[in-house]
């Protein structure tokens, strides 16, 4: 079986999205250096991380499943990742 | 010191949170859950099988009550290669009559545990995320949330496997990625006709699939496949260092498992209903570190409570069994007026006396098992190999199973000696 893209799967989920504070900050230089950049963007389940043509890494972090692996592959102060706050975030339905 | 608001901020409305607050607050004690979902359950997300035997000692008519999903009376643990895969169907009756086993969502199963507690007196605060500990000299004296304080004389962190509140009090460091695994998960609806003929499993009963090698494309980690009411929870569980090792994108993992004729056929003609994952502690014993501080105490996946023995993976279980040792030693320092440390130290002393303890020490040595990577490719192929000539009556004169057996292993990468050494290796972890 083949699901749709990740976009199209998340659509399905339920996001209340904090439009104020965004809860991943990325530190492109590094990221870049350590390749933490290359390791998010492979290990994000939910298609978080992308590489922009100039190289650095974009976040889209409405799409977030809050699992926390990016932040485990992730070298020190490369990444800086918390929960949403309260009531933010992904809200899942079943679980 | 400014007098406390409750007895007891409990983090995190999931299993261990729940069944925590819900038991002190049976022993009188005021007691706040705080929940930064936007309601119980809403963050949460498990494989999932619970194990009942813990839960139902604090709540008896659980599998009667609870929103669960069907009872678990038939195992299947199938080694996949690419084109061939090799399982054991394992069904008994006495499971059958049994609740050992139910699977479960967490949104609903969470939600109806928060309703418990509120029953039993809890305040439930959905909605707020909480930031730091509040800390005097060094006893945990309460939380900051946004703007806000709550004083309380003993916290419980229940706040999940990356427990920002146990890193936050230098009770956890950074585990190392061989110790974590990330597991991913989609839930698809399937009508409970179909599943009961599909799985061939009554109205209330069903099937769980531990599913390991190619599955996962040979990263460490596996499969599974239960079987809900009238949804089929499907998922994959990647060890981090080797999936970052293999260089492999967790996604493609999961669609090329997906794909795999053996899911596809069990999974056909389902839809997407929600897709999720979730990071799950492999590290077994050797992750727990410590549980208790002064003013503070870990439950659950915050204290590093989850078992994969390969055939069964427990986390609610554990959770929990880690919330009856948690009330308890709460209770009793509480009533002695001593919570720092020492007088909360009841907890760990209950925790390591029960199940919980027991089994995360008897299971010392399965995450070094799974580590062997023969078990992601050589073993299931080798497995095949032996089976294939058996059934593939071709006009060739017949061979002795030994024989085959012996062909197979010489043709296999994997070495009779390395065999020997995981099957033993095997028999001692698990």
């Amino acid at each position: 079986m083949k699901l749709a893209p990740i976009a199209e799967r998340l659509a399905g989920n339920r996001f209340i999205l904090d439009e104020e504070e965004p809860h991943i900050e990325v530190n492109q230089e590094v990221a870049a250096r350590t390749g933490t950049a290359d390791r998010i963007i492979l290990v994000c389940p939910a298609h978080v991380y992308s590489k922009a043509p100039d190289g650095t890494v974009q976040v889209e972090y409405a799409a977030c499943l809050e699992c926390g692996t990016c932040f485990e592959v992730a070298d020190p102060g490369a990444l800086s990742w918390h929960y949403p706050r309260g009531t933010y975030g992904v809200q899942f339905r079943e679980g | 010191m400014s007098e406390p608001d409750f007895d007891v901020i409990v983090v995190g409305a999931g299993v261990a949170g729940t069944v925590t607050a819900y038991q002190l607050a049976q022993q009188g004690l005021s007691v706040v859950l705080i929940e930064r979902g936007e309601t119980a359950g809403s963050k949460n997300l498990s494989g999932g099988i619970m194990y009942t035997h813990a839960i139902k000692q604090v709540f008896p008519n659980f599998v009667e009550e609870a929103p669960i999903e069907r009872k678990i009376d038939r195992n299947r643990i199938v080694f996949m290669n690419a084109d061939s895969w090799v399982g054991i169907d394992s069904f008994d009756q006495r499971l059958h009559e049994g609740t050992t086993a139910v699977t479960v969502l967490r949104a609903h199963v969470d939600a109806w545990l928060a309703e418990q507690c509120e029953n039993a007196g809890v305040m439930v605060m959905p909605g707020v995320r909480v930031d730091t500990l509040l800390k005097e000299g060094n006893q945990i004296v309460g939380i900051q949330a946004g703007e806000d304080e709550l004083r309380a004389r003993v916290v419980v962190a229940a706040d999940g496997v990356n427990s920002f509140i146990a890193r936050d009090a230098g009770l956890r460091t950074k585990p190392s990625t061989d110790q974590q695994a990330v597991g991913v998960k989609a839930v698809l609806k399937l009508d409970a006709a179909t599943i009961e003929d599909r799985f061939n499993v009554g109205p209330d009963n069903g099937v769980g699939y531990a599913l390991v090698g190619d599955c996962s494309q040979g990263v460490g980690g596996g499969g599974f496949l239960y079987t809900n009411k009238d949804t089929l929870s499907v998922g994959l569980v990647l060890r981090l260092d080797d999936l970052v090792k293999k260089g492999l994108r967790t996604t493609d993992v999961f669609d090329h498992f997906l794909a795999h004729p053996l899911v596809d056929q069990l999974i056909h003609g389902a839809e997407l209903v929600e897709y999720g994952c979730h990071l799950v502690n492999e590290g077994g014993e050797h992750m727990m570190g410590q549980i208790v501080h002064n003013g503070l105490v870990l439950v659950g996946d915050a204290a590093g409570l989850t078992l994969n023995t390969g055939l069964t993976v427990r986390g609610m279980d554990l959770a929990a069994g880690s919330a009856i040792a948690a009330a308890k030693g709460i209770g009793e320092a509480i009533a002695k007026n001593d919570v720092t440390a020492s007088g909360l130290a009841a907890y760990k002393t209950a925790l390591y006396d029960s199940f919980v303890g027991q089994d995360m020490h008897t299971y010392v040595k399965a995450p070094h098992f799974l580590e062997n990577d023969v078990m992601y490719k050589e073993v299931g192929e080798l497995v095949a190999n032996v089976l294939y000539p058996v059934f593939n009556l071709d006009t060739t004169p017949r061979k002795h199973m030994m024989k085959i057996a012996t062909q197979a292993l010489k043709e296999s990468p994997l070495k009779l000696t390395r065999l020997g050494k995981v099957g033993l290796e095997g028999v001692r972890a698990l």
